[in-house]
Parts: structure tokens; C-alpha cells; sequence
């Protein structure tokens, strides 16, 4: 007996994927993930263009993880043309990274996973049934879109986000706006986590290393340094010793690879790799869900972002209580050194976006304009690592029926909340 | 459209970063009553269901190889309405920023010898494709806009897009001008409907919405050379997001 399993476009996941899993006679014969986006060549793009667009041009690459893009993008240029960021700056990014990171992880959780274990299609007929749970998730994500916007102008595409700083300040009215907000939104966060810890999530367990960036004194999401759960720490300039991007053809990404054949990023990489510098009210939700480090169950990656939904509100909270106590003061852009003539300036910036370590790295000409440009991507990171989950995962299920395996891979494509735009240099491949 | 049904919509994805179908979830906080109004039958980003029954076909994003023309033209020829949705779909944006380059040196600096793997093409708007009934601009849209265009659609009206300039909007704003802060803009000749929300945040207008219909483009190239830009610069400012138009516009002048 056969079964196939071929999901053309995956949907409720940002860009387009297929799964195709082929089960003969209890073997499994084909498990593969496809990805079928079209080639979009922003590397080649940058080249030639002034540092100062180059964050318009790659917030472009990804809807979803635009804030993410530009941050990574003005840290590529600040670090080559040696920026140093004031203080007040430091603060602004942060914020702004916490919104669009809350904005991600309850659009993920709520509008694209939780209609998995609601058993219905999409967001939309929840809007009937579980109107209360549509409502807080529309709630929040308004929050996370206001705050967003509060600080760089709007989180698609963010416009005040600069090398150096910013060209637009919120005002200290706003800003304490926004901090009452996001107090009353504990109730709604408080709510997710009963929601999340509710849910019967699939069972499955399959160790791999999993890496994020980790920096002292705090949960790490812009700079610091590649760390694996499997030992070593580098130096983010030295991003290829982890990345070591290959392809293959029968695959359809640019993979990478590690200490292991695969390695995970994302929320529960973060997670298992900087728990003890989570907000105490994170780690306690984190207790909630039953989950301590080291967890190994792909599919609550999506508990993760939960945790994390609670971390970056509360240390949301605490930032602009920092912002407000310095008071808000319009700066200029820091200022840039240009190379010196006939010299290329080099610069990586890192930062982990919603589903992971996003680099992107840049070489910068003398007179100011891209000579060189590598961005590796999230996702792509992930593909080889979902795979193999996927290899692991048919044996265990292929007795179930066909509908309830396709399911299942559906359900742990997205717990990866793969974002598949993004995929700068990865597409499809001939088919076989 | 039948004044009983609600008028079947679907929404599409080429070549993009999908940022404008967010833009229409988002729309959704503040306009949750458009879902009693449409019924949304395929939008694979935030639902499972398939449906090809469709009478408005939102489409998002540019045509950057070959083979997606097929799959347009089966939108076309199942949709009585096809509207571009934000820039991508209606002027190819930054995704023909590839086109300044040779297509080869492009495919080999992103995939190396492995290029001929990777299906692509010179990336165009729908409407060099199949006939676009209107377009939303915008990198990305703008929620109220879009909201705005489907009122009107279902009026059996056409989308209210503004073919006057940003510094309008901007005026209308109380913002102080950017040429007066050691800044450059293309306002002055880039379509208005954003609510000029980039010089608001202290940033050029870049036309990501394209240009108004008769702008005084040679005006505006001498106040940028005024304020210090190099024709280089100016190049650069010009070709962010209309590279395509660009581009058909120096092979008329060669032709002509």
C-alpha cells in the first residue's frame, strides 16, 4: 500500500513550500520539503548602491521580519563604517525590535498555528466561534503594530530607522502611552499563555544543535556573539565558520550546516540557549507550558514564541521606563568614517529575528557605495534541520492515515513559521 | 456583481515579500466588518482553504520568470477584476533593481556555477503580463487606501488613487519641508495617497508609488542638482523603486 502526501504551497506560511512524502509498503520512499519561491538576487541588487539605501532596499526582502532586515542592514554598515550608537538609540532598536518581534510571534501563534488545533482552516471562522480569542489577538497585534510605528513610522518597511540612529523620535507622551498599553495587555499575554499551555501539542522529540546569538546581561536579539547549544561561541565577523551554506539539488535551498548535519534557529533555540536571561515573569509562563531547556520537541518552537510574547513585553516595559527616565531627545545620526581611498570597509551585523539568526554583511567602497553583499537567511537555515525532523517523524506516524500524517508535517512545517520570501537565494529546483 | 452575494475575492503572490497582504490582515484590526462584506476564498498566507471561484483577484508581487506567466493568466481569465496590489504587481519596484546589472553577472554572483538551476527572468509588473484592471501602489499599501479601493470597488467604482503629489499630503501635514533640512525628496513628483508618511518620519519620499501623470521631471532633476546631488545620486533616488519604467523609458528615447 501507498501513501502520498503532496502539499503543493503549504499554506498559513509565509512564501511558498511543498511537502512531498511518499510511504510504500511501510518504507518510507521520498520526504522532502520544497522550496518554490521565486529567485530574488537582493545580494546583486545592493551592489553599487549608496549604504544609506541599502536598509530600504533589504527591509524589502521579507514583510513579515522588515524591522529585522533594516536592523541587521544598519548594523552591517555601522560596524564597516565604525558607527557608534548613543545610548538612547540602543534603547529605540531594541524597543522597536520588541514590537515587531511581539507582532510576528502572535500573528504566527495565534492566526496561522492555533487554527491547527482548532480544527478549522484559517483565522476566520474563529472569529464566530472563538470571538474573545480573535479579539485579544487582534488586541495585540495592534499593540505590537503601534508600537512599531511609534518609533520608526510603521513596521512594514519601517522609515525612521538610519545608520547611526533615527530620523524621527517618539514623544515622551507616546511613549508613556504605549508603556500603559502594554501593563493592561499583561491580561492578554496572561491569557496566551493558558491558551498555549492548554493545547495538546504533538509528541515528538529529535535533539539537534540548536544556535542563536547570546550576549551578556541580557536575552540577546541584536549583536552578540553565535553561540551553539553544543559548545562553541564565535565572534559574529567569523558568521561562516557556523553558516557553511551548500546546495544540492535535490533539495531546493541554500542549506547550512554545522557541528551536525543540521542545525535549528528561532524562538526555541533562543530559548534553550538563553533561559536564565529571560524575564522571571517569561520563565515562570515558560513553567506554564511545562517547558524547561533543553527541549527537543520542534513542534513547540511555537510555545517558544509564547515565552517570548511575555519576555518582550515585559523588557518592553522596562525600556521605554528607561527611555522616559533619561527624557527623549531628538539626536542626529551619529556620524560615518568612509574608507579610506581604494579600500573596502567591511562590516556583518546580526540580530535574531522572529524565526532566528538573521547576518547580513557588507563591504563599503571609499565613496560610500556597496561593493559586496551576503545575507544569510533565516529560514533557510532551518530547511535541512526541518528534513531531517521529517525523516524522523514518518516512521513514528506512517500507521496513521494519510490525512492525519499530512497533517501532522503540515503542523510541524509551520511550528518552524517558515518564512519563505525571505529566501533570498533559495528556490526551487528541477523537479526529479 | 449580485446585489445578494458577497462578491468571492482572492488573493495572490508572485515575486514579493508579501508585506502588502499583511498590510490587508492588519486592515482587519481596524476593519474587521470587511469580512462581512467580501468572502475571501483563497489567501494562502493566512488560510487553508483553495477556492477557484473567484470574481476580484488582489494580486501581489512582480513576474520574474517565465513560467509564473501561466498561472497569471489563469487569474485573468477566472477574475472579472484584477487589481495589483502594491508596488511589486503594479510597477515591478524593487525587484527590478536586478535589471541595472547584466542578468548573467546577477545569477552568478547570488548562485555561482550552480545559476542554471534557477529559473528567472528580467522581473515586470502584471501589466506586462496580462491587462491589470487597477492598481493600489504602495511599498507597501496603505491600509486605509486599500480600504478605500475596496469600498469602491463593490460600489462598482473606481479605486480613489490620488494622481497629485506627496508634498500635497505633506503640506496638508504642517511637516517642515525635508529641502529645507539638508534633505532631498522626490514629493514633489511621486504620487500622493501614502499620506506622505516617509517625510513625516524625517525620510525622502523615494516614489514607491510611481509618478503623478504629468510630472516636471526636468524641474525636479535641477533642484536635486541644486541641493549637491551628482547625476549618479540622482540615478540612484530615481531607480529605487521604478527601475522598469526607468529603464522602457531609455529604450523609447533610443528607439525614437
Amino acid at each position: 500500500m501507498t501513501k502520498r502526501i503532496d502539499v503543493h504551497h503549504v499554506t498559513r506560511v509565509e512564501g511558498h513550500g511543498n511537502i512531498v512524502v511518499e510511504i510504500s509498503n511501510g518504507k518510507m520512499k521520498e520526504c522532502r520539503f520544497e522550496v518554490v519561491e521565486t529567485p530574488r538576487f537582493f545580494e546583486a541588487m545592493l551592489l553599487g548602491r549608496p549604504y544609506i539605501e541599502a536598509s530600504h532596499i533589504t527591509s524589502r526582502i521579507c514583510g513579515i521580519c522588515s524591522t529585522g532586515h533594516t536592523t541587521a542592514s544598519l548594523r552591517a554598515s555601522e560596524n564597516a563604517l565604525r558607527v557608534e550608537l548613543s545610548e538612547q538609540v540602543q534603547l529605540l532598536r531594541k524597543l522597536v525590535f520588541h514590537g515587531e518581534i511581539l507582532d510576528s510571534h502572535v500573528l504566527h501563534a495565534y492566526m496561522l498555528v492555533a487554527p491547527d488545533f482548532l480544527g478549522v482552516g484559517s483565522v476566520i471562522p474563529l472569529a464566530t466561534s472563538h470571538r474573545e480569542v480573535v479579539l485579544r489577538a487582534l488586541r495585540m497585534k495592534k499593540l505590537a503594530g503601534d508600537l512599531c510605528a511609534a518609533v520608526a513610522g510603521r513596521h512594514t518597511h519601517p522609515i525612521a530607522m538610519t545608520v547611526g540612529g533615527f530620523t524621527h523620535f517618539p514623544s515622551h507622551a507616546e511613549l508613556k502611552e504605549l508603556r500603559q498599553r502594554l501593563v493592561d495587555s499583561r491580561l492578554d499575554v496572561e491569557a496566551t499563555v493558558e491558551l498555549f499551555a492548554g493545547l495538546p501539542w504533538p509528541k515528538f522529540e529529535r535533539d539537534t544543535e540548536y544556535v542563536s546569538l547570546s550576549k551578556p546581561g541580557e536575552y540577546a536579539f541584536i549583536d552578540g556573539d553565535i553561540t551553539s547549544s553544543d559548545g562553541p561561541r564565535i565572534p559574529a565577523e567569523r558568521y561562516k565558520e557556523v553558516t557553511n551554506e551548500y546546495l544540492v539539488q535535490h533539495s531546493s535551498a541554500k542549506l547550512t550546516r554545522h557541528l551536525r548535519d543540521t542545525y535549528m534557529v528561532g524562538a526555541l533555540a533562543r530559548f534553550n540557549n538563553n533561559f536564565a536571561q529571560l524575564h522571571p515573569r517569561a520563565q515562570a509562563a515558560a513553567a506554564k507550558l511545562g517547558m524547561k531547556p533543553k527541549v527537543t520537541n520542534p513542534y513547540l518552537n511555537s510555545a517558544a514564541q509564547v515565552v517570548e510574547i511575555v519576555h518582550c513585553t515585559e523588557d518592553a516595559i522596562l525600556l521605554i521606563d528607561q527611555l522616559l527616565s533619561r527624557g527623549i531627545q531628538p539626536e542626529k545620526p551619529a556620524p560615518v568614517h568612509l574608507p579610506e581611498a581604494v579600500s573596502e570597509a567591511t562590516g556583518v551585523g546580526v540580530c535574531e529575528v522572529p524565526r532566528g539568526l538573521l547576518i547580513h554583511s557588507y563591504k563599503i567602497g571609499e565613496d560610500g557605495k556597496l561593493t559586496g553583499a551576503d545575507c544569510i537567511i533565516t529560514t533557510n537555515e532551518n530547511i535541512a534541520n526541518l528534513e531531517a525532523d521529517m525523516r524522523s517523524l514518518v516512521p513514528q506516524i506512517m500507521d496513521k492515515p494519510t490525512e492525519a500524517i499530512r497533517l501532522d508535517l503540515e503542523m510541524l512545517v509551520r511550528a518552524y513559521d517558515p518564512c519563505i520570501s525571505c529566501s533570498v537565494h533559495v528556490l526551487k529546483v528541477k523537479s526529479k | 456583481m449580485s446585489q445578494t452575494a458577497k462578491p468571492k475575492v482572492a488573493f495572490f503572490d508572485f515575486t514579493c515579500c508579501e508585506g502588502c497582504q499583511l498590510t490587508v490582515v492588519d486592515s482587519l484590526q481596524t476593519y474587521p466588518e470587511l469580512l462581512e462584506v467580501i468572502e475571501i476564498v483563497q489567501f494562502r498566507e493566512a488560510m487553508t482553504e483553495k477556492g477557484e471561484n473567484y470574481q476580484i483577484a488582489f494580486i501581489e508581487g512582480s513576474c520574474t520568470r517565465a513560467s509564473d506567466e501561466i498561472r497569471l493568466k489563469q487569474i485573468r481569465q477566472q477574475a472579472a477584476l484584477v487589481v495589483a496590489l502594491g508596488t511589486c504587481a503594479h510597477l515591478s519596484g524593487v525587484n527590478s533593481l536586478k535589471s541595472l546589472h547584466p542578468l548573467d553577472e546577477v545569477r552568478q554572483y547570488v548562485y555561482g556555477d550552480k545559476a542554471e538551476w534557477y529559473e528567472t527572468y528580467d522581473a515586470r509588473p502584471l501589466e506586462a503580463v496580462i491587462p491589470v484592471d487597477f492598481a493600489i501602489p504602495g511599498c507597501p499599501i496603505d491600509r486605509d487606501e486599500f480600504i478605500a479601493c475596496v469600498k469602491a470597488l463593490l460600489l462598482g467604482m473606481k479605486p480613489p488613487i490620488p494622481d497629485y503629489p506627496v508634498c500635497v499630503e505633506c503640506k496638508l501635514r504642517e511637516n517642515s519641508c525635508l529641502y529645507t533640512m539638508e534633505k532631498v525628496c522626490l514629493g514633489p513628483i511621486a504620487r500622493a495617497g501614502c499620506k506622505a508618511i516617509c517625510p513625516t518620519y524625517g525620510q525622502s519620499c523615494e516614489a514607491c508609488r510611481g509618478y503623478i501623470t504629468n510630472p516636471n521631471d526636468s524641474s525636479m532633476r535641477q533642484v536635486l542638482a541644486k541641493h549637491n546631488m551628482t547625476v549618479e545620486d540622482i540615478t540612484s533616488i530615481y531607480t529605487m523603486f521604478t527601475s522598469y519604467q526607468m529603464r522602457q523609458k531609455i529604450q523609447e528615447q533610443k528607439s525614437a
